[in-house]
């Protein structure tokens, strides 16, 4: 590695200088640790990017700019994925015409998620191209690559990126600009963009065919690499768990996987056949080794203790001697809590004092369910705390339904609520239901963020702002409150009983600037010279 | 394998552990050492269990200091010592709070009440980075260099100051 441009980036801002290496016209997503520092950086680096309400229409808006022939970067959480996996499947069949990279940032151990779910199980289920970088060089490295592929093969592209390759730093060399695409413009093409059954039966086999194409492509000239050391220990892996095996077992021959899928088959039997002993060192779901077993490649697993939070060293070299005894546990450190002047507190201390059934949601105030508040019984996932709260009260008799609220934070509400909050008004359960926007006035929980409902943008300029209140008025909710829970503690305890009691549907707006937020939001807010308060 | 020194940084957020480890990530990378540093960036919330795990040599592979292989465990909060103690490797060396605290103040929170040192619960972090400072082969002028780089203007002098304090500490000890 040169010393000239030798800059210590963490993989998320490995990823942000290659999008701007690569010309991306926009970057778009929702933040969710670990992805959240992409888009930022991306910005502060002076590329175009934006937040999206969620990130389904963060994808589409992707797919949109890939249809006009430029490129895009999409990056949230894994979870994320989830919520954007309907345009996902399709926009394989339909394929692109600039480059589409969709960043997925999979959280093994879970360390501020609600699942570890391993989302090379989606490039399979989707056909879709992924790559998985191992550290910040190749974050950057592998994006370029991504652009590549994606532009070659007019197909989306995933990058999987894992916590420990986000948020951990390595030196990064940076290559320069890779040439732009054409200028972005229409070209009609019904049959490929159209999905309806007629031409998506036909897209569905060209996307296979491709894939075919791509696979061919990786074997011979995809970014793996076969590490030569003994012929007694050969180890297969990918991902940040490569640079665990290298050093657990530096004697050990590797075969690096940067490419996963389509999987390079005969490049791994080639190595396989070689080594005495095989096995795959993966963090996650046992994807690998999965595709060597149906490959008729004699590889060892992992034990399935180890599909269980992340991998390191250490763990590496248990699964290398197989051993599967009970591991140490050691003290788990002292958890995050609420702020001691945070809103939500004083709102948890209220729903745990009337002893509710509290269908809860995911941000800060879900750190209200934990001891000693104890005052959430449910979380899911981003907005489910309505459909959940919609569905206690359906089932349960009369006297516990009443008990029933459902809490959602404001950029919550804007991701995945907004719909809940439509069903609530068209199917009311009969004991009616009460749902608390516990609105702090930002995206709290992964740093501060913007959304649809501070009116201001991802590098904090004014923009339309969305209204709780007259949104919920157009879905046909008429009781409606907004209050300071902190300011006018007793009158939210007060209207919380009574709307409880009145069966009817209520939206309590319990607004109140985030207490560590404070100060910069209300800075961001004059910045913007609007009149009237933050 | 090429030595690698492994450094775990621990204390409680907003202590300061991570920029700490940012300065030392620098400073390595500037004396031309291989160098890695990963840390679990989380939910914003203060006064969680925090760690940063800093690694450099001629070439370093994972991201994480190993289990149990910590050459040094700085711990900023000496209620935090034994959450962290398990990531030392056996004869590792341990630099915790009381180092620079001596018996005088029994925790960082007072010396923001006392004008007779230069110590303050904000600049505690690089006070602790200069006790390390004393163990590790880097120049002084780059550490310099590391501090104004991850610091605003008005609080270098006052850093540089609580810096070599701690590495006169680290010395004496």
């Amino acid at each position: 590695m040169g010393e000239t441009n030798r800059l210590l980036l963490m993989g998320n801002e490995a990823v942000a200088r290659a999008a701007v290496d690569a010309g991306v016209i926009l970057g778009s997503g929702y933040p969710g640790t670990p992805a959240t520092e992409i888009l930022e950086e991306f910005a502060r680096l002076g590329g175009k990017a934006q937040w999206a309400p969620n990130e389904k229409v963060a994808l589409e808006v992707g797919i949109g700019v890939a249809y006009a022939g430029a490129r895009m970067l999409v990056a949230m959480k894994h979870v994320g994925v989830n919520v954007a996996a309907d345009p996902l499947f399709t926009a394989a069949y339909t394929g692109v015409t600039g480059a589409l990279v969709l960043v997925s940032a999979d959280d093994p151990d879970m360390h501020s998620s609600q699942n570890e779910q391993d989302n090379r199980n989606y490039s399979r289920a989707a056909g879709i191209p992924t790559l998985e970088p191992a550290d910040a060089q190749e974050s950057y490295d592998m994006f370029l690559k991504a652009v590549e592929i994606s532009e070659r093969w007019g197909t989306p592209v995933m990058l999987r990126m894992t916590t420990r390759v986000c948020h951990s730093k390595g030196l990064v060399q940076q290559n320069g600009k890779i040439a732009s695409p054409q200028k972005p413009h229409f070209v009609h093409d019904i049959p490929a963009r159209l999905m309806v059954p007629g031409y998506a039966r036909p897209a569905h086999r060209k996307l296979r065919k491709k894939l075919v194409e791509i696979k061919d492509w990786n074997e011979a000239s995809g970014p793996n690499q076969v590490f030569e050391g003994s012929s007694d220990l050969g180890i297969i892996t990918s991902s940040v768990s490569y640079l665990h095996a290298r050093e657990a077992a530096p004697d050990a021959s590797i075969c690096k996987i940067g490419m996963c899928y389509p999987f390079p088959d005969n490049f791994v039997r080639n190595f396989a056949k070689k080594v005495k002993r095989c096995v795959v060192i993966e963090e996650g779901d046992p994807y690998l080794v999965e595709y060597c077993r149906y490959s008729g490649i004699a590889v060892e697993g992992k034990d399935e203790m180890y599909r269980h939070g992340e991998l390191n060293v250490g763990r590496v070299q248990r699964i290398l001697a197989g051993d599967t005894s009970t591991e140490p546990v050691y003290p788990p450190g002292n958890p995050p809590k609420l702020c001691s002047d945070c809103p939500h507190r004083t709102i948890s201390g209220i729903m745990a004092d009337q002893q509710l059934i509290v269908a809860g949601d995911i941000g800060c105030y879900t750190l209200g369910g934990l001891p000693p508040l104890e005052a959430m019984d449910s979380c899911v996932c981003m907005g489910a705390s309505i459909g959940v709260g919609l569905g206690l009260r359906h089932a349960l008799p009369p006297e516990e339904a009443k008990k029933v609220v459902s809490v959602i934070g404001d950029s919550t509400f804007v991701h995945a609520g907004i719909t809940g909050l439509v069903d609530m008004a068209y199917n009311p359960p009969p004991t009616g239901h009460v749902v608390i926007i516990v609105d702090n006035g930002t995206t709290a929980m992964t740093g501060l963020q913007e959304h649809p409902g501070t009116g201001r943008t991802l590098t904090h300029k004014a923009t339309r702002k969305l209204s709780f209140e007259n949104l919920a008025k157009a879905i046909g909710l008429d009781k409606v409150h907004v209050i300071d829970p902190v300011a006018n503690k007793e009158e939210f305890d007060k209207l919380l009983k009574e709307s409880l009691e009145s069966e009817e549907l209520v939206l309590i707006i319990a607004r109140r600037l985030c207490s560590l937020g404070a100060p910069k939001l209300e800075a961001y807010e004059r910045a913007t010279g609007r009149q009237g308060s933050a | 394998m090429s030595t690698v020194t492994n450094i775990v940084f621990a204390g409680l957020g907003g202590q300061g552990i991570i920029k700490a480890a940012d300065i030392l990530a620098e400073a390595a990378t500037a004396s031309g050492f291989d160098v890695r540093q990963s840390e679990v960036h989380g939910m914003s919330q203060r006064g969680g269990s925090v760690s940063s795990d800093v690694r450099f040599g001629e070439k370093v592979y994972s991201p994480m200091v190993p289990p149990g292989g910590a050459d040094f465990l700085v711990v900023m909060d000496a209620t935090q010592v034994d959450n962290f103690r398990h990531r030392m490797k056996e004869g590792g060396l341990l630099i915790e709070p009381g180092l620079l605290l001596g018996d005088e103040y029994d925790d960082i929170e007072d010396l923001d009440d006392d004008d007779d040192t230069p110590l303050t619960r904000r600049n505690f972090n690089i006070a602790m980075l200069g006790a390390l400072s004393a163990h590790l082969p880097i120049d002084d002028a780059v550490w310099t260099e590391a501090i104004k780089a991850n610091l605003p203007a008005k609080v270098h002098a006052e850093n540089f100051e609580v810096f070599a304090l701690g590495r006169e500490k680290a010395k004496e000890a």
